[in-house]
């Protein structure tokens, strides 16, 4: 078991009377990379940025180690950030960027040296010193922030949203990178992402955030398969929800049939929302489906269709290799361990009913706009 | 309508430089009337730099100038950097605040300070004689802050606010932070803010002809008890030479942003 090394206990912030964050307990292992998720505005960053003493929370407490550090300065913590836009200084070239940090702790010469020659290495920007930082790619720029947070080999380091600004394939390699880099150095990072995938692909942990609030912690696997609420799941991944009744444990009652499932603990006769993933549904002939429905939308999406269904009035999206056309009359077979069951909670009936969704309906849609505007 | 626009753009030239190009002549020519050129000759700027008493003046508006300038610059931007931390409603207030000296007319301006410097120092400073050179100075500071805190603000607003927090993340207390990364980003507001204090410093006259007792004198204020009788051709001489000087500070201002400029563009390009 790793040690704690950060604990946030009841923190909350306020901003002219609005509440950015509500009450967030939080601890961090040492060695762990862990990612703050959720959608902009949920409080990830202003989390952050508690976390490096960018800003003072309006209550609660900030523990490092063991000690209480809400009143030290950024420049007193041993915690590095990567800045969304990588705020390289200009005026410096990449080596002296990268030695920024050394030279202000006023390290002898040959170790800053050794040091930053190191660090080059270990983003691959060898021969690079001497470039001015403004001519290098998005991708360069980036590792020579991460170097230049590293060099200082801090015990924490922090990386708001830092892969935001790149295109999608140079944004794979980084992920690949920020993995290695951590693994390589056992260093703690604290990730900040809106991007689901990348939390769920690189982190030990991954925090979900709305609303200035910790919807779920825990790990990739266990947020993925096991959301907490319709927010979790419908923020991870696309999620059928559906409302239905547990009727004991490992019976739920949805669409007038009881099915099994792998869920206990619940009050009897509890209301529920119960998810069902779209890569989890079977699809089979309709005579031998526990439910049968018509599909009206599809849509090539490259790995596979997205297939709208109605079931009842109630349409939900399932993912497919197999084309089924609109029209066509289906039965989908659910597996006890398909079915994910989650208390009610506020965002019920909010996420995971696709029956606003249609791909047509979106084209209509868009062609009326286009009619207006000509 | 292209040759039209070009006939007025020279007209438009030829009416503001025109004055500069007669007095400019003028400091060559051999004899004192102004309408008639006789012939060309140095003398005026032999003469000029034989003349002590007007080169002290000269001295002294350069004194004033470089020293006022040099304060202001200091201060505008130590008040700039507090505006600009200020919550977005009082940097407006501030801002306008620092605004409506610019706009008043300097004779309001030069005869309140007047007013200020000889309460200050004749009632509560006991002094007999209170306007001196510290008068001056003062007031050439007082006018000089805005356009300088008017020339750094953007430069700030301008500069990512997360280079701030990179520095104090790296190690940098405050006070290192602005030397180390936030100075280097205004400098060339810092820099135009410094010339165009300077400059106005140098040709100002109203506010200096309220402020200025009889021991320290500015070039304009002297020059205008001399428009009583017919100026001399050495003064002649001795404006071209200013005007030469305000020209190559102000070439040499735009040289360096544009060198500037293009050195970011040329390296940002090469990164491509």
């Amino acid at each position: 078991m790793s040690k704690e090394l950060i604990r946030l206990q009841d923190l909350t912030v306020e901003f002219d009377g609005e509440r950015i964050l509500d009450g967030i307990n939080l601890y961090f292992n040492d060695h762990e990379f862990l990612t703050l998720l959720g959608p902009s505005g949920c409080g990830k960053t202003t989390t952050l940025r508690i976390i490096g003493g960018f800003l003072k929370p309006t209550s609660g407490t900030v523990t490092f180690d063991g000690k209480k550090v809400n009143d030290v300065p950024p420049y007193q913590r041993q915690i590095n950030t990567v800045f969304q836009r990588y705020a390289l200084f200009p005026h410096l070239d990449v080596y002296d960027n990268i030695a920024f940090g050394l030279k202000v702790a006023k390290l002898p010469k040959d170790e800053i040296k050794r040091r930053v020659s190191e660090m080059l290495e270990i983003v691959s920007l060898k021969g690079y010193e001497n470039r001015s930082v403004d001519s290098l790619s998005g991708g360069q720029q980036q590792r020579v922030a991460i170097a230049r947070a590293l060099v200082n080999r801090p015990k924490v380091l922090l990386l708001d949203e830092p892969l935001a600004a790149l295109d999608l394939r140079l944004r794979k390699d980084m992920q690949n990178e920020l993995k290695r880099i951590q693994q390589a150095t056992g260093i703690t990072f604290i990730y900040v992402t809106h991007d689901q995938e990348e939390a769920l692909s690189m982190s030990d942990t991954v925090v979900v955030m709305d609303k200035g609030r910790i919807q779920q912690i825990g790990r990739p696997e266990d947020i993925y398969n096991e959301p907490k609420n319709a927010f979790v799941a419908d923020f991870i991944g696309e999620s059928n929800i559906l409302d239905g009744v547990m009727l004991q444990d490992y019976k739920v009652r949805f669409f007038g049939r009881v099915f099994d499932c792998v869920d206990k603990g619940f009050a009897p006769s509890e209301n529920v929302d119960v998810v069902i993933r779209p890569e989890d549904i079977d699809i089979v002939p309709p005579e031998q489906g526990h439910l049968v429905g018509t599909v009206t939308s599809i849509t090539f999406k490259g790995l596979n269709y997205d297939i709208i269904v109605e079931f009842k009035g109630f349409k939900w999206l399932i993912q497919t290799t197999d084309y089924h056309g609109v029209g066509s009359v289906i039965g989908i077979r659910l597996n006890p361990e398909d079915i994910h069951i989650m208390h009610k909670s506020e965002y019920s009936g909010m996420f995971g009913d696709y029956s606003s969704y249609s791909a047509e309906y979106d084209e209509l849609t868009e062609d009326a706009a286009d009619e207006e505007a000509e | 309508m292209k040759r039209t626009n070009r006939i007025l753009t020279t007209l438009i030239f030829i009416f503001l430089y025109i004055p500069m190009v007669v007095l400019i002549v003028a400091s060559f020519n051999t004899g004192k009337d102004i309408t008639q050129f006789e012939s060309f000759t140095f003398k005026q700027y032999v003469r000029l730099f034989q003349d002590s008493s007007l080169l002290q003046l000269l001295g002294n508006s350069l004194i004033v100038s470089i020293l006022a300038s040099f304060c202001a610059t200091t201060f505008g931007t130590v008040a700039a950097l507090g505006i600009h931390n200020l919550n977005p409603k009082m940097r407006k207030a501030a801002m306008t605040l620092t605004n409506i000296p610019m706009t008043n007319p300097d004779i309001v301006t030069g005869v309140s300070l007047s007013l200020l410097f000889v309460f200050v120092g004749t009632r509560m400073l006991g002094q007999r004689n209170s306007l001196t050179f510290w008068t001056l100075l003062i007031a050439h500071i007082t006018f000089n802050l805005p356009y300088v805190i008017l020339n750094v603000m953007p430069k700030l607003k301008q500069m990512d606010k997360s280079l701030t927090d990179a520095a104090m993340d790296l190690g940098c207390t405050p006070v290192q932070a602005f030397f180390r990364v936030t100075l280097h980003e205004i400098m060339p507001g810092i820099v135009s803010g410094a010339i165009m204090a300077f400059t106005m410093s140098l040709d100002d006259f109203v506010i200096s002809y309220f402020v200025s007792g009889l021991d320290f004198v500015t070039l304009p204020v002297e020059i205008y008890s001399y428009t009583k009788k017919p100026l001399q051709p050495k003064i002649y001489a001795m404006f071209t030479l200013l005007f030469l000087l305000i020209l190559v500070l102000m070439i040499a201002m735009n040289l360096i942003q544009v060198y500037g400029d293009r050195k970011k563009a040329h390296s940002r390009t090469a990164g491509i």
